[in-house]
């Protein structure tokens, strides 16, 4: 084993309470390890986290003059730092501190604890033989630009944006749509207190226009993110809206001279359930609010033969059919990732007859139905007009199953409670419930429950297997049959109905990874942005500076998504605040004499951060883009490159370590 | 006291003591019919919705799925329902959950058979014994042996209700006595008896 | 091209009128057929109920022929031995202790079987791999003004079958469009016939098979065309039976989707077997 005489290393393996010491011998690991060559000190203790485990490297430190300190604990994302803050407080590097991770790569993933033990020995003997040459660094200190980019004008976005530009630090908000409210603004009243959504959301809607810390950017997306925390350079695509954004006032003049008389083309806002013309504003009270042309049904985008009435009814000379993508470049130090969701589609799920029998609904196409400012006026009322007299509301539909999506979207229990109360106000049918598992988990809401039983809506427990159009009595004829088994009865039931609305579940966004892979963060197997923690840090990533909040996160109700906003904007703040940031000192360096300036590395850096200097012949990398990944090290011919942390000798020895006992 | 409350005292009780379940009875099934997943049934009723035979079961499918998994082995042996399955698979590509309910019933029909406890006389077992000797007999089905030796075993009069149907199809030709059987039976044989 | 065909009992027995009109169309359409040699029956579901081994096994010897033969991409018409095939396969895929003890037995009988035979329903070869288009052209009396109402029933289209929408098939559809029919849309398509329940339960078979022809007629069907040996039968030839008993006339042709097709190819009726139904045949207009 590779052997280090200056080097007086302490170590020390933590039971984790049971999670380690259950499934590897902490004290046989401790005994071995206190035999390895430049080991001076060897102990095992409960929790090595706390502040007792820490105290003990500080007076071991003194006692035992130890300038090496090794842990075996859980994960390095955990208590890395933890540990190295404490090495340094003992008057030690913090760099000649290795963390060896026991927990994740040994006691949870075995079942067998002689080799779980086995194998924790060799990954600390691995660890011992490398920081025995590891080198003492210094962490770089950055400032922190205090600008904030956030991406997505939902609720969750609303509210963080107001949020960080009341303490007055400078937001832009970027939003793909042509407005910001996200799936907020197109409901009528909120669960579980049943205000009205607009009253709500709409005052922070113009609070975000008005905002002199907001940069608004609608109908807008990010192509692109270079940098590190603190310091990003983002790239803004805006979106051609052929309306010249400072010019509209909204007064809707081109909207009613379009020569298309009738409207004609499917409204996304409403669901499709009623027609817009080319030149639209999604709803009245759009923020910003500013009318937009659809070139895909635009005469003028088609045929090139249009008269333009539109932009002739203009008095402000807004209109500007030349208008191309413009890309605005921006620098941040910190953003925010408020992406939302995607509802289920309904079609995945063909036994519910949706898109085959049209009194079948989803859920979000009954909100805007219910809504006082909806394609209906509120008036709730079927394709053929008609009102319906008995509806079907279907729990789960692509949540909690196998072949759509696993999870619990969370919200749809307490969605269909409230649109069965709004549709029994609304029509004072009769209205059926059809639920696997009633979930209420929150403040008030099991009272909403409560409420709805008393009534008089119906409830039943079963997942239902089928709608359709098959009549087996006269009753049944003419409506649309559900099926299912009323579990806490045993028996199967058959509930003709006039209207079925199906309560579709949570999707990550249509572009989640897309997304993920412009701002170099992970997603869940669901495809949720995941979070650094699921407990511990629910709104931070695994890269630095960028945040996540709402239900880009994972299913999540609207005081969820702004309670997130909120502790995703003070995670921001405090990154600002603090002025600047540290960064790994993990960079890679090319040792000149050993440059033949072949410039190999050049092109591999994912990062650009080498250039060549013509003057000396040689490549060189700026250390303040380098990320350390370690690429053009491999690549280099000569050997000429270096990267700390990860020198030749301090890996050579850990694999050393590794294979000989 | 008279007879009819006696009754109530012992008969069709809704109370199951521990020491009457059979604990092992989940696991077996599950095994018998490839997967755990049963232990992971979320209880919606699909299955028993979604079964075009459930409405004359005596416990709907999402019953002996929690019966199985609870260990209820008796009730779920002797009872009807896994005997009417007809295979049709509806609740296995319906349960959320994935679990494969058409081969639970299989497994149950296999352990009802071996434990003999099916419901007396039931016409449905006996049919796929009759099948599975005539097979192992000739390698193929020939069906009006088939029906013939499956009514002389179950109910010869129900057979009388088949024969002018029997009749028509033999006389437009649709049914013959004697059919082309395997050509050469000896290795099939041999695999069986193994 | 050329496949193997392999017939099953129900097709040289109660279903004898599928195979003759499934070959007589093929042969139309120029798709060579050979018999898998020496073949046994599928096990079908009753064989699942006493003992799912054998019910495996016996099916992995027909596999084990069929790979030793010529084609290796093999026609199986009768749906329960179609299904039958596809579980027997699945199951010595994925599960490492049937493939062994399967091919086990199998070496002892002198065969062994890789897993490389392609199991088709005919429907699958017809439109997926004919296509519809070569269909039409064939089609020399188009079946105009005909309403077809395509049965599927169970074990077809699941759990295993990919070749068709198993929520919404449609093949069936698809071939009597090309024949020049028009199918009707009817939320039966796929629900139980109940099987061998008419024999065995019979209040309840025929019960299901009530529902069946009567939500067909309801929609307007002049025919019911199935792919199936054994909803066939059921649908035909108890159809009186449930009349009678029941006091409500559901007879309505129930035709194997080969017989119509053989219909509007023009070929002669005696060749489909049509003179052998015991349902109301089918009046062309
Ligand atoms: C039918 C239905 C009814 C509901 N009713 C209620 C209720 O009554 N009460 C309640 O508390 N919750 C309710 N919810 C849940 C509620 O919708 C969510 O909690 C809330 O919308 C989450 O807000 P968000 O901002 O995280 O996401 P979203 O509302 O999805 O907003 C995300 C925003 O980001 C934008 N965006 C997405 N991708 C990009 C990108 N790449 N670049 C820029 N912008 C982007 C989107 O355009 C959108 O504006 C309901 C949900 C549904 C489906
Ligand atoms: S250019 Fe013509 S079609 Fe297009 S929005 Fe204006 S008036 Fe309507
Ligand atoms: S919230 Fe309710 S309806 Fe939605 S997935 Fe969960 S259990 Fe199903
Ligand atoms: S469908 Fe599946 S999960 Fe639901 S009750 Fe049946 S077996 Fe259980
Ligand atoms: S497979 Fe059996 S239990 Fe399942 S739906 Fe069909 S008949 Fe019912």
């Amino acid at each position: 084993m590779p052997i280090n005489d200056e080097a007086r290393v302490g170590f020390y393996i933590c039971h984790c309470g049971h999670n380690i010491a259950n499934m590897v011998d902490v004290t046989s690991v401790a005994e071995y390890a206190a035999k390895l060559p430049n080991v001076v000190l060897s102990r095992d203790y409960k929790y090595m986290c706390s502040d007792p485990g820490q105290e003990m490297i500080l007076k071991d430190a003194e006692v035992f003059k130890l300038n090496r300190i090794v842990v075996a604990s859980c994960s390095p994302l955990l208590h890395e730092n933890t540990f190295r803050n404490a090495t340094a407080k003992a008057g030690i590097n913090q760099f000649y501190f290795q963390m060896v991770n026991i927990r994740e790569n040994a006691s949870w993933v075995h079942e067998d604890k002689e080799l779980a033990t086995v194998k924790a020995k060799d990954l600390v003997r691995a660890a011992i033989s490398r920081v025995v040459f590891h080198k003492a660094l210094e962490k770089k200190k950055v400032p922190v630009n205090p600008d904030v980019l956030i991406v997505g004008g939902g609720i969750s976005g609303i509210s963080a944006a107001l949020n960080i530009a009341n303490a007055g630090k400078k937001v832009y908000l970027v939003e793909k749509d042509p407005t910001i409210g996200g799936y907020m603004a197109k409901f009528d009243k909120t669960f579980p207190t049943l205000d009205c959504a607009a009253c709500i959301l709409t005052p922070k809607m113009s609070a975000v226009l008005k905002h002199p810390g907001i940069t608004l950017m609608s109908y807008s997306e990010v192509a692109a993110v270079e940098g590190y925390v603190g310091n990003y350079q983002v790239k803004v695509t805006r979106k051609p809206r052929y309306i010249i954004e400072e010019k509209c006032v909204g007064c809707f003049a081109c909207i009613d001279a379009c020569i298309f008389k009738e409207a004609k083309f499917s409204d996304e806002f409403n669901e499709g359930l009623s027609k817009r013309k080319p030149v639209y504003i999604p709803f009245p009270q759009a923020t910003p609010q500013v009318v937009l042309i659809d070139d895909k049904t635009c005469i003028h985008f088609k045929t090139g033969k249009c008269p333009q009435s539109c932009a002739k009814a203009c008095d402000r000379n807004a209109f500007d059919f030349d208008q191309k993508p413009v890309t605005q470049e921006l620098e941040v130090g910190t953003i925010l990732l408020c992406t939302g969701f995607q509802p289920f589609d309904a079609a995945r799920a063909p036994y519910y007859g949706y898109g085959r029998y049209p009194n079948v609904y989803t859920s979000l196409e009954v909100e805007r139905l219910v809504n006082a400012s909806g394609p209906t006026g509120g008036n709730v009322v079927l394709r053929d007009k008609t009102r319906p007299k008995s509806i079907g509301i279907i729990h789960c539909v692509g949540s909690r199953d196998e072949k759509t999506n696993k999870w619990c979207s969370r919200v749809c229990c307490m969605y269909s409670l409230k649109l069965a109360h709004l549709l029994k106000e609304h029509t004072d049918a009769e209205i059926y419930n059809f639920y696997i598992d009633m979930r209420t988990p929150g403040k008030g809401y099991e009272e909403f429950y409560d409420k709805l039983l008393n009534e008089g809506v119906h409830f039943i427990r079963g997942r239902v297997a089928e709608v359709s159009d098959w009549a087996i009595n006269e009753h049944e004829k003419g409506k649309l049959v559900i099926r299912a088994e009323d579990t806490l009865i045993g028996m199967v039931r058959r509930i003709p109905v006039d209207m079925v609305v199906l309560a579709v579940g949570i999707e990550p966004g249509k572009d989640a990874q897309d997304i993920r892979r412009v701002f170099n963060i992970s997603c869940s197997n669901e495809g949720f942005f995941l979070e650094r923690h699921p407990k511990l840090a629910p709104v931070e990533t695994f890269t630095d500076g960028i945040f996540i909040a709402g239900a880009c996160q994972g299913p999540k109700d609207i005081p969820d998504s702004v309670a997130q906003a909120g502790a995703a904007a003070a995670q921001a703040l405090a990154l600002i605040d603090s002025g600047f940031v540290e960064l790994e000192p993990n960079t890679a360096f090319i040792n000149e004499e050993l440059c033949c300036g072949c410039q190999v590395c050049i092109n591999l850096c994912p990062y650009h951060a080498i250039t060549f200097d013509e003057t000396k012949s040689v490549s060189h990398i700026n250390e303040a883009i380098c990320k350390g990944c370690g690429t053009c090290v491999a690549a280099c011919g000569s050997g000429a490159i270096t990267q700390n942390l990860f020198e030749d000798q301090q890996i050579l020895s850990e694999i050393y370590g590794l294979l000989v006992e | 006291m008279n007879a009819s409350s006696s009754d109530i005292l012992t008969q069709g009780l809704t109370v199951k003591l521990e020491a009457d379940l059979d604990k092992n009875f989940g696991e077996t099934i599950a095994r018998e019919a490839h997967g755990e997943k049963l232990f992971g049934c979320i209880q919606c009723g699909n299955c028993s919705a979604a079964c075009p035979l459930s409405v004359w079961m005596d416990y709907t499918p999402r019953k002996v799925i929690a019966m199985v998994r609870a260990g209820f082995k008796q009730e779920v042996l002797s009872n009807r329902t896994v005997w009417l399955c007809a295979s049709c698979y509806q609740c296995t590509v319906e349960c959320p959950k994935g679990i494969k309910i058409t081969d639970v019933m299989y497994a149950l029909k296999r352990e009802a058979i071996e434990n003999k406890v099916y419901p007396k006389n039931f016409p449905v077992p006996i049919l796929a014994r009759t099948f599975f000797n005539e097979v192992k007999r000739t390698g193929r089905i020939n069906e009006i042996f088939l029906l013939t030796i499956y009514y002389l075993r179950y109910n010869i009069f129900k057979m009388l209700g088949y024969a002018s149907l029997g009749m028509k199809l033999f006389m437009k030709r649709r049914l013959s006595l004697f059919e082309k059987g395997m050509s050469d039976k000896k290795e099939f044989k041999a695999m069986l008896n193994q | 091209m050329k496949y193997l065909y392999y017939p099953g009992c129900s097709l040289k027995s109660s279903g004898k009128l599928y195979e003759i009109s499934l070959l007589a169309v093929l042969k139309r359409l120029g798709v060579e057929v050979e018999e898998l040699e020496n073949w046994n029956c599928c096990g079908a579901t009753n064989y699942m109920s006493i003992n799912e081994s054998y019910a495996i096994e016996i099916t992995a010897r027909n596999l084990a022929i069929a790979e030793r033969m010529v084609g290796i991409e093999m026609i199986v018409p009768c749906a329960a031995c179609f299904m039958g095939f596809l579980k027997t396969q699945k199951y010595m895929e994925s599960d490492p202790v049937t493939r062994e003890k399967v091919n086990d037995l199998l070496n002892k009988a002198g065969l062994s079987y890789t897993g490389k035979v392609k199991i088709r329903h005919p429907l699958d070869v017809l439109v997926n791999h004919l296509g519809t288009d070569a269909l039409a052209k064939t089609a020399e009396m188009p079946l105009k003004g005909i309403k077809v109402a395509s049965y599927y029933g169970c074990q077809l289209i699941r759990p295993y079958a990919t070749f068709d929408d198993q929520w919404n098939p449609h093949t069936m559809d698809d071939i009597a469009r090309a024949m020049g029919a028009t199918p009707v849309d009817w939320p039966l398509k796929s629900r139980c016939c109940s099987g061998s329940m008419t024999s065995t339960m019979t209040g309840i078979g025929l019960r299901m098979n009530y529902v069946i022809l009567k939500e067909a007629k309801s929609r307007g069907a002049d025919v019911i065309i199935t792919a199936c040996p054994l909803c066939q039968f059921n649908l035909e030839c108890f159809q009186g039976k449930i009349s009678r008993k029941l006091k409500e006339d559901v007879r309505i042709p129930v035709m194997y989707f080969t017989q119509l097709m053989g219909l509007a190819m023009g070929i002669p009726a005696k060749q489909l077997g049509l003179k052998q139904m015991l349902s109301p045949s089918l009046v062309l207009t």
